[in-house]
């Protein structure tokens, strides 16, 4: 029999981007708020800069929940799926924000309003046959101001392009209006970067600095990024990065409100025979322990949250928590993560200082951005030149078929070349479909003999157009740059598992179609609230991470409003 | 290979051993060997191992160990551009790795190097270490695109994911951090004009590096007394 604990007014599961958010205007509003965190505390001494740990020995990922947890992944239903060799996320206070790329982007008003507003431009049919997408249940807007309490609450630098629908140059023409400029300023520019931002401006295009949750100067008692060129998987040495565990987490610890149980392991969701969420079990080592709670919150990644609903089966929900319209696991998609281009330049890019988000970005090819009418897809993607280099990924780059990638000629090649090279990683739309979905693996499972997720997701025409598409403009922009070499990716088929993972409980107003309410509330179980990318029904052609955030802090919010419907 | 000699303050093998195997005691998360490591005592202690000779592994047998030093000698020889593979301690590096973070894959060593013997002997008639350069490189090169196959040759997979693996760990031995036993001297970071590991890179250094200006740094990251252990720990 599980410890029973004493009773919390609310339990969130995972102290991570998501979760580490809704802490603070909780506490903050004097309710009773326990935290259970698979992993533990880390700080800056853990975070040498040292690729091997990070980026071979996948050390920030090595924490056993998420390790032992890692999905199994196939395109199709007709396919059985394989593990996948490591898991994306990372366990810890602050989760994945601590060793994340740290692109810290608003989603654009098209991606809130895909359906109606592809209909209103190019009338009806051009939605792909087969997807499952929806409007979200409010725009831009209605998220704005969330989008400003958490660039606030975690520092978030950059250049605004439209504060409430005045235009400058610098920024990007394409965003939301903001109600203000960023807290802090863009992060600094390489000389190529410069180089990159002049070649996309003769091809008409406007780039500008990318938003990143990285300190340019020193903000709210943390330093300004060192450029030390390990930002890559890595945690920051001098905490410039903007992880919950610095910034909104420590603030709600500080209300005296906010318990943090680490090394907790969540196994399931307890319900009453209403329907309603009674609190949560979590293990920890070899003992169990009840945790009672009137709301509970689950904040872990796309993966687990379905997981944990899936896992938690009663007799009032017998096909997994809060599944009884079936819609726990669908209106999964992921960004693609293939198809990617890469250039070799006769110059080098000096390159061995910079991060992942200090980037020169261009919107003019997402979304809805450009005129469609004539192309076979709807959406776009975002371009992103960034600054990254280190020294063993740099020395395994691409010969581009310039000889062997060994011996005394590669020796040659490569004392010249491994400051030469770029990468895009393409980032773009990508809808949900019918036939894109999570649910429990049938034979895979986690050493406490708990299935783990099985991921069924394949790339379809529209995202393989968009793919095609932006290849394009990668090419181009790294032509215009000087590349002497250019080489693309292959498109890809099966999604796999991702970084950026969405859906599978999705929000939206009607039960039928969508897992949680527009507050981000279950349908079926009142007192149950989802924090993450799980709740996203699209995915827009940019990180997700303070998307996640702001409907975290926006959810959060909500139940301190509505603490009496909600909780009683 | 031959023999360097030995400095006067090198440490013997059976230091090296020891100090390997506490390595592969301790937790994933490596630290400073020593706690009192400083910049200058990192550096000084590359030096010294550098001047060890390639004795036998703690993960492959003295046959195994012949063979995979052949392989790495391939993989980057030392010529006019600088020291190789070897002399950068790519070996030390992946038998550390064997006794740790890299442990699942001491099968795929074994299996694999005496597979490649076996090819070698197969399709050229000599074991691989009696190959001359050439005849090593085409015999790598069957490896690389997986045609190393035949009767009672024995990939377990393919030669490729053989060749791939070893090729992985020794640019992870030759371009990674020295705390790990590689890059000795800093060897894989000068062939690549790596300016090295620093804390801080200001907006004036950037510049200087923009124009060819920024002397580079030589030490481990672990060198920084931040990621030192401490008493406490």
């Amino acid at each position: 029999m599980p410890t029973q604990l004493k009773a919390t007014d609310v339990v969130i599961v995972g102290m991570g981007a998501a979760g580490g958010v809704a802490a603070l205007p909780l506490a903050e509003a004097g309710l009773e708020v326990v935290g259970l965190e698979a992993g533990t505390w880390l700080d800056r001494r853990d975070f040498a800069p040292d690729e091997i740990r990070n980026n071979y020995r996948d050390w920030p990922m090595l924490v056993d929940k998420c390790e032992d947890e890692r999905p199994t992944s196939r395109a199709t239903s007709a396919q059985t799926a394989n593990r996948v060799g490591s898991h994306p996320m990372m366990n810890a206070v602050g989760g994945t924000s601590i060793h994340y790329w740290a692109q810290s982007w608003r989603l654009n008003p098209w991606d809130f309003k895909v359906v109606s507003e592809t209909t209103r431009r190019y009338g009806r049919g051009r939605v792909p046959a087969g997807s499952t997408v929806e409007d979200w249940p409010f725009g831009y807007d209605e998220l704005e101001p969330y989008y400003d309490l958490v660039e606030r609450a975690v520092g978030v630098s950059g250049q605004a392009g439209n504060i409430h629908g005045q235009l400058d140059p610098r920024g990007n023409k394409f965003e939301g209006p903001r109600d203000r400029e960023f807290p802090m300023p863009p992060l600094r520019w390489t000389a190529f970067n410069e180089r990159m931002a002049e070649a996309a401006r003769s091809l008409g295009w406007h780039p500008f600095p990318g938003p990143a949750a990285v300190n340019s100067e020193n903000y709210d008692g943390r330093r300004g990024c060192v450029y030390h060129g390990f930002c890559n998987k890595g945690g920051c040495p001098v905490d410039a990065k903007n992880a919950t565990h610095l910034t909104t987490i420590p603030k709600a610890l500080d209300t005296g409100n906010l318990k943090v149980v680490t090394r907790a392991h969540v196994t399931k969701i307890e319900v009453d025979g209403a329907g309603r969420a009674t609190g949560v079990n979590y293990v920890v080592g070899n003992n169990e322990y009840f945790q009672p709670a009137r709301v509970v919150l689950i904040g872990c990644y796309t993966y687990e949250n379905v997981r944990l609903l899936l896992l938690s089966k009663s007799r009032v929900y017998p096909d997994g928590f809060s599944n009884n319209h079936g819609q726990v696991g669908r209106h999964y998609l992921s960004h693609h993560q293939g198809a990617g281009v890469s250039a070799l330049f006769p110059y080098d890019l000096d390159a061995w200082y910079g991060l992942p988000a200090q980037g020169v970005s261009v919107d003019d090819w997402a979304d809805d951005n450009f005129d469609h009418s004539d192309l076979d897809f709807i959406g776009g993607g975002n371009l992103w030149a960034m600054s990254d280099r280190r020294p063993i990924s740099a020395a395994g780059m691409s010969t581009y078929g310039r000889g062997r990638n060994w011996g005394s000629g590669w020796k040659r090649f490569i004392a010249e070349n491994a400051d030469r090279s770029h990468g895009f990683y393409i980032q773009k739309s990508t809808l949900p479909y019918e036939d894109n979905y999570l649910d429990l693996d049938p034979t895979e499972t986690d050493r406490l003999g708990m299935p783990v997720i099985r991921i069924t997701g394949q790339f379809k025409e529209n995202e393989l157009r968009i793919a095609k598409f932006i290849q394009d403009r990668a090419e181009e922009w790294y032509l215009e740059a000087g590349a002497i070499e250019v080489s693309r990716g292959g498109l890809g088929n099966a999604m796999g598992a991702s970084t950026h993972a969405y859906g599978g409980t999705r929000m939206g107003e009607n039960p039928e179609t969508n897992v949680v309410d527009s507050w981000g509330f279950s349908h079926e179980a009142p007192n149950l609230g989802v924090l993450g990318a799980s709740v996203m029904g699209t995915s827009g052609a940019r990180n997700p991470t303070l998307t996640s955030q702001a409907l975290s802090w926006r959810t959060a919010q909500h139940l301190v409003d509505a603490w009496r419907d909600i909780a009683e | 290979m031959a023999e360097k000699p030995r400095k006067e303050n090198d440490i013997s093998r059976r230091d090296m051993l020891k100090t390997a195997s506490a390595a592969g005691a301790a937790a994933l998360i490596p630290g400073p060997l020593d706690a009192s490591t400083t910049a200058g005592a990192v550096e000084a202690s590359v030096e010294l191992v550098a001047a060890v000779p390639v004795g036998p592994l703690m993960n492959l047998t003295a046959r195994e160990t012949e063979i995979l030093s052949a392989m790495v000698d391939r993989l980057i020889p030392s010529d006019e551009l600088g020291p190789g593979a070897l002399d950068a301690g790519a070996l030390r590096y992946i038998d550390r790795a064997l006794s740790e973070a890299e442990s699942d894959t001491a099968e795929a060593y074994r299996n694999g190097l005496t597979a490649l013997d076996r090819y070698s002997e197969y399709s050229r008639g000599k074991p691989f270490t009696e190959l001359g350069d050439k005849e090593q490189d085409s015999v790598l090169i069957d490896l690389q695109t997986g045609g190393a196959t035949g009767a009672g040759v024995g990939f377990v997979g393919s030669s490729g994911a053989f060749f791939n693996m070893v090729k992985s760990h020794t640019w992870q031995g030759v371009f990674g951090d020295p705390q790990y036993g590689g890059n000795v001297n800093f060897a894989g970071w000068d062939l690549i004009n790596y300016p090295g590991v620093r804390m801080r890179v200001s907006r004036e250094e950037q510049r200087r590096l923009e124009n060819d200006q920024l002397e580079p740094v030589r030490q481990s990251a672990y060198a920084f007394a931040q990621f030192q252990a401490t008493e406490e720990d």
